[in-house]
């Protein structure tokens, strides 16, 4: 069982993403995260996808996802030297001046940044790998966590290694 | 007012759909009429050029179309309504998905401005659909809807074939636009592959020619990629043994001796047998079904695996092959064969003498030995019955169940697309349907529905249909007043508890064919069962239905029960273990 981030490149029409969750349960893989959006060609969405299983069964989820014929095309970027982000916003209590303190000294270290402040809380940004963002949340005291929103995982290949129509 | 523009004829999205099937060349549609497809039926009235096969309920219409497709090679195509006639053709278009059966499907949709409130018939026709179609669409523009339907049947025939279905609102119908049919298809996401991988034939043509005890496994892909003809030359070149799936059926010849008869859990023991004793496995358009492999651990143990597939997905799915070849089964074999006449190399005469040796040593066990001297009348010699009264060149439909098994076993046939069964998805109610396409599209030929009392009786609306269109189908009813399937599995593994597996309250069939318009025969009698098919088989222009009442207890042997493996069959109760 391994993590792997398949990164794919597919028309921007209604129900091509129902295609690929579709293919996912009927099939029983796993999905651990997914993120999509249109690309600068507004005809077509670029979908980064978390899913984990033995060489087999990515093996066949790879094969399975280029035959839907919504699918442009698709790599697994596990397979190569490529970046990974994914960006969380996160509520945190900031009462007290001890906590209000107590976060920004956290933020400042993980390199986030406050977008929001309340009478009692903060909104937080934070950007980086998978890791880190547990990291930030482990960092926290947990009766400090109001609220946490996670995109999931963005990844493009490293140096001249793209993925184009 | 720019002149130009006046002359260029538009046409309502209905003309449209009409025009775009006869732009295919699609002869005929089988559909039944709704309130979403009232302007599409209105442009069909206004035409000649596509013929409509009025049915009795939508899944006929999608079994009807599929068996044309079957039969001919071409695309079946379907037309019904939205909501209930769109829900109805679900059994149909995955069954057709299965057996990658190229399919369009015409759904008429709730009009734009109602979708999504719940109207009157309406259903999700596209999300309902999605997980056994091919692929689908919902047009939203009349001006896409020319070319919609060219990429529909572009992506059901190409490829590994499959069903596509296209929903179309009613509003989309009778908006206007200029016809323009594309002549060309160009999808920047679908690009199927055709020709196979030169270096991966190269190294299989050797694997091949090294083998010790070769065996040739041909499936259902093989027919679909019309490679019947490269299948039997290749074998036949080699001199190696060859088996084929239940889809594979008429992919070569089964009268000819390098025929081993059917694999899987109901194949003959010498297929089985030496498809787990082999040492180069060359499986053709064949996916490695459950039913066909038996428990996956014992699956051919000693076998380097050649296989030629157009699916990628299919290769290494659920057994791992040593040399995947990706392409058309047809271009692939011929490849093949180039490259083994121009190695100037033989397969190994003497190994391959041994090894026939051990094949004909498995064969004389005759796994196909029934009780010949029952007074009963036995399922297996109707079929035999069958075979010589149809001298083996008719169309073979079948339902699902033990029948089917026992048609595919002792029908011998020896041509592609004349063996027309619902494998993949094994859906009862499929053969009545799929005859009246089969009929339609080979009107002169002899066409025969094996069944069974309950199979039939899940579309026996059909008949009606039959009528109508005068397709003098014979329907060979194997009438053991049981779910012989069903009841064969609670014999055999729930301790004799036949749990609602019995046929109580059957209607009087010869009564039942008679009201339709047909004719109707009971056979209790083994003495008249040649007799009957004979006279069945003389009446050219009628629909005849041939009630044998036949042993209740037969059941379908040899075996490879679940968990089992190729080697471990049950040939019968009173026959040793193999």
């Amino acid at each position: 069982m391994r993590r792997h981030t398949i990164s794919i490149l597919l028309e921007n029409e209604a129900g091509a993403l129902s295609r690929v969750a579709g293919l996912f349960s009927a099939r029983g893989y796993n999905i651990e995260s997914l993120t999509v959006a249109p690309t600068e060609d507004p005809s077509m969405s670029r979908m980064t996808l978390v899913t984990s299983g033995s060489d087999n069964i990515i093996e066949q989820i790879t094969k399975q996802l280029n035959k839907l014929v919504d699918v442009i095309k698709l790599i697994d970027l596990t397979e190569g030297q490529h970046i990974e982000r994914e960006l969380m916003l996160i509520k945190v209590k900031a009462a007290s001046n001890n906590q209000r303190e107590e976060v920004k000294r956290l933020v400042d270290i993980f390199r986030g940044r406050i977008i929001d402040v309340a009478d009692n809380n903060y909104t937080i940004e934070l950007t980086g790998t998978c890791d880190k963002i547990d990291a930030f949340i482990k960092a926290l005291e947990e009766p400090l966590i109001i609220e946490v929103v996670r995109t999931g995982i963005s990844g493009i290949g490293r140096g001249n290694k793209s993925l184009q129509a | 007012m720019n002149m130009a523009n006046t002359e260029i004829e538009t046409i309502t999205g209905a003309e449209i759909v009409i025009r775009c099937l006869a732009a295919e060349g699609v002869e005929f549609v089988f559909g039944y009429p709704g309130g979403s497809v009232l302007h599409i039926y209105d442009a069909l009235f206004k035409q000649t050029d596509v013929q409509h096969i009025l049915v009795r309920h939508e899944q006929g219409a999608t079994h009807s179309a599929d068996g044309y497709a079957r039969a001919t090679g071409k695309p079946g195509v379907v037309l019904v309504t939205s909501g209930p006639g769109a829900t109805n053709a679900v059994t149909g278009i995955a069954t057709a998905y299965m057996d990658s059966i190229p399919m369009v499907v015409i759904t008429g949709q709730v009009p734009t401005s109602l979708i999504g409130n719940d109207a009157f018939q309406e259903v999700d026709a596209v999300g309902v659909t999605r997980p056994c179609v091919k692929h689908n669409f919902l047009v939203k523009d009349v001006k896409d809807l020319a070319r919609t339907l060219k990429e529909a049947f572009f992506v059901a025939t190409t490829g590994r074939p499959g069903p596509v279905l296209v929903d179309i609102p009613k509003d989309i119908t009778a908006h206007t636009t200029v016809f323009d049919y594309p002549q060309t298809v160009d999808m920047r996401s679908y690009k199927p592959v055709t020709m196979g991988h030169m270096g991966q034939i190269r190294k299989a043509s050797e694997l091949i020619l090294s083998a010790k005890r070769p065996m040739i496994y041909t499936g259902g892909g093989a027919i679909l990629g019309n490679a019947a003809e490269a299948v039997t030359e290749f074998t036949r070149l080699l001199g190696y043994p060859i088996t084929l799936t239940l889809m594979g059926l008429g992919a070569y010849p089964a009268t000819d001796p390098q025929y081993v008869g059917m694999l899987g859990m109901h194949g003959t023991y010498e297929a089985n047998m030496a498809m787990h004793e082999c040492d180069v496995l060359i499986a053709i358009g064949a996916r490695f079904d459950d039913r066909v492999t038996g428990d996956l651990a014992k699956f051919c143990p000693y076998a380097k695996i050649v296989h030629i597939d157009i699916d990628p997905s299919s290769i290494s799915k659920n057994v791992q092959v040593d040399i995947p070849i990706v392409g058309n089964v047809n271009s692939v074999l011929h490849e093949l064969l180039g490259l083994i006449r121009e190695s100037n190399r033989q397969p190994d005469k003497e190994a391959l003498t041994s090894w026939w040796a051990q094949i004909d040593a498995w064969r004389s066990k005759e796994c196909l030995r029934y009780d010949r001297n029952s007074p009963l009348i036995k399922p297996q010699f109707v079929i035999e019955s069958l075979y010589k009264a149809t001298q083996g060149d008719a169309f073979i439909t079948s339902d699902v169940g033990q029948h089917q098994m026992w048609a595919a076993q002792y029908y011998k046939f020896d041509k592609p697309r004349r063996w027309i069964n619902s494998g993949g998805l094994g859906t009862m109610g499929f053969g009545l349907p799929s005859a009246i396409g089969v009929q339609l599209a080979h009107p002169e030929a002899t066409v025969a529905c094996v069944t069974g009392e309950a199979s039939i009786q899940m579309c026996i609306q059909e008949l009606s249909t039959c009528m109508q269109y005068d397709l003098p189908i014979k329907v060979v009813n194997l009438n053991n007043r049981y779910m012989g399937m069903v009841r064969q599995w609670q014999e055999m593994f729930y301790d004799k508890r036949y749990s609602h597996s019995y046929m109580d309250a059957l209607p009087d069939f010869v009564k039942l064919a008679e009201s339709y318009g047909h004719v109707g025969m009971r056979i209790e009698n083994r003495d008249d069962v040649e007799e009957a098919l004979k006279e069945a088989f003389a009446m050219k222009n009628r629909l005849v239905f041939l009630d044998f009442v036949t042993d209740q207890t037969e059941n379908v042997y040899p075996m490879v029960a679940t968990g089992k493996g190729h080697h471990e069959m049950f040939l019968g109760p009173d026959r040793e273990l193999a």
